[in-house]
């Protein structure tokens, strides 16, 4: 497919966990401004596939470029890339030591050399924006799920990232909280954010992506626009996996 | 009684020197114990193996063995240095290994993913350790690097072999002047109790202050 803008591409990147051949010589492309949502079944390597655009995973061949830069090694360069791609963890993992404030300026003055005051500024902003002003002083085991997670993109925002990597950012929520999550998301598909989100919500992927990127076994298998993909799988093995989460 | 009040003097020299002994190795046991635990988590792999080999060969090491490479081997190489530094080397080293560890598995306390959440936000290697494990390890590591400190208070004990002024190698002259080997000791051992429950002392209040809450 072609992308007239290419923020992130990926060339036959291949990558093992021992025997396992988890990533097989995967070609993607994802355009500025483009929401592509990763889905497959477990095991098949979306979370690999996302963590490895930002190098928490080290691939192996191929080559991934950040905005036509090439992921460099570790070290400071790959610090500074790194803040260009911010990521929301299934996990949230926020600090546990600090404040939820805390949380979300310590890498604007860390990383971009902020002043604290003009940091907690932004923070407060972002945190409205996602519906959590009131908790600005709270530590993170004092929110829920869904409260923590939005904070963990309000973290991921403030570093004003040229794109947005989600690792099953609702996965480890109940169901009432998946909500309050998606509408941040949501909201900020609408924006322009590039965003790569590996998710298992199909709402999600129908209503916000551009693209469905769906893997199987370490390999990409299909990679079609939402209606496409769901209302007219190609390939046997999306067939499969749709009729498995959408009988219900 | 007498042995104490007559011999004062020696006793609180022996004392001051075990003290120093202390102090000293302590504080460099820190300093190197935190820069190998440093190391044996750095993404840099020849890091990780200098820090692994430096814990392997210093805590499996008999301290004494550790004293006689010191003291004996380093000369050799035309390191010559007061015995007293010496033995703050050998006991600073040896200790370092211990610390290291207990960081380390502090470190490992810290949920794996916090460190990535730092390292996304394009933090260095060294910010996420400061400002983000190392605050969160430190919190369960000060008990056991209490106990690491009070066995290096009382190891200083061999450097009294070595010619260093220190508390136990005051038997020696005292049981030379003819004096009960049994009150000597009793003395000796008050000595190590003060400075080894000073340190429990301040371990507590530290773990008052900054252990986990619960």
């Amino acid at each position: 497919m072609a992308v007239v803008d290419p923020l992130i591409e990926l060339r036959d990147v291949n990558k093992h966990f021992g025997t396992l051949h988890v990533l097989q010589d995967i070609n993607l492309t994802v355009g500025r401004g483009e929401v592509v949502v990763v889905i497959g079944p477990s095991g098949s390597g979306k979370s690999t596939l996302c963590r490895a655009m930002n190098r928490l995973e080290n691939v192996e061949s191929g080559e991934i470029r950040i905005d036509g830069q090439p992921l460099p090694a570790e070290g400071k360069a790959l610090a500074r890339l790194r803040a260009e791609v911010g990521m929301v963890f299934q996990s949230f993992n926020l600090f546990a030591h600090r404040t939820v404030l805390a949380n979300v300026s310590l890498a604007q003055i860390k990383v971009r050399g902020r002043k604290k005051e003009e940091a907690d500024r932004r923070s407060r902003e972002l945190l409205d924006r996602v519906g959590l002003a009131d908790h600005a002083d709270k530590y993170p085991a004092q929110l829920s799920g869904g409260q923590q997670q939005r904070v963990a993109i309000a973290r991921a925002l403030a570093m004003d990232p040229k794109a947005l990597l989600f690792d099953e950012p609702t996965s480890a929520l109940d169901p009432e909280m998946i909500n309050e999550v998606l509408e941040v998301m949501q909201q900020l598909a609408h924006e322009g954010m590039t965003m790569v989100v590996v998710t298992h919500e199909m709402g999600f992927a129908r209503s916000a992506a551009n693209r469905v990127v769906f893997m199987a076994d370490g390999r990409i298998v299909e990679d079609r626009p939402p209606e496409d993909f769901f209302t007219a799988p190609r390939s046997d093995r999306a067939k499969d996996f749709l009729s498995k989460i959408l009988k219900h | 009684m007498d042995v104490l009040t007559d011999n004062f003097s020696l006793y609180g020299k022996g004392f001051l020197g075990t003290v120093e002994l202390t102090v000293y190795a302590s504080a460099l046991a820190l300093v190197l114990g935190f820069v190998m635990a440093a190391f044996r988590v750095a993404p840099v792999g020849s890091f990780r193996v200098f820090g692994a080999a430096w814990v392997t060969v210093l805590r499996n090491t008999p301290l004494t063995l550790l004293f006689f490479a010191v003291m004996l081997g380093l000369p050799r190489f035309g390191l010559v240095l007061p015995f007293e530094l010496f033995a703050v080397l050998a006991l600073g080293c040896y200790t370092s290994a211990f610390i290291c560890e207990a960081l380390r598995s502090g470190i490992n306390t810290v949920p794996r993913g916090q460190g990535e959440a730092a390292r996304s936000l394009g933090m260095t290697f060294a910010q996420t350790l400061g400002t983000v494990v190392l605050p969160q390890a430190f919190r369960s590591v000060i008990p056991p690097i209490g106990s690491t400190l009070i066995a290096l208070a009382k190891n200083s004990a061999i450097a009294g072999a070595f010619s260093v002024t220190e508390l136990l190698g005051t038997y020696k002259t005292l049981s030379e002047l003819g004096y009960s080997i049994i009150w000597t000791f009793v003395w000796i051992a008050v000595g190590y109790l003060l400075i080894t429950l000073t340190i429990s002392v301040l371990f507590n209040v530290l773990e008052k202050r900054w252990g986990v809450a619960r």
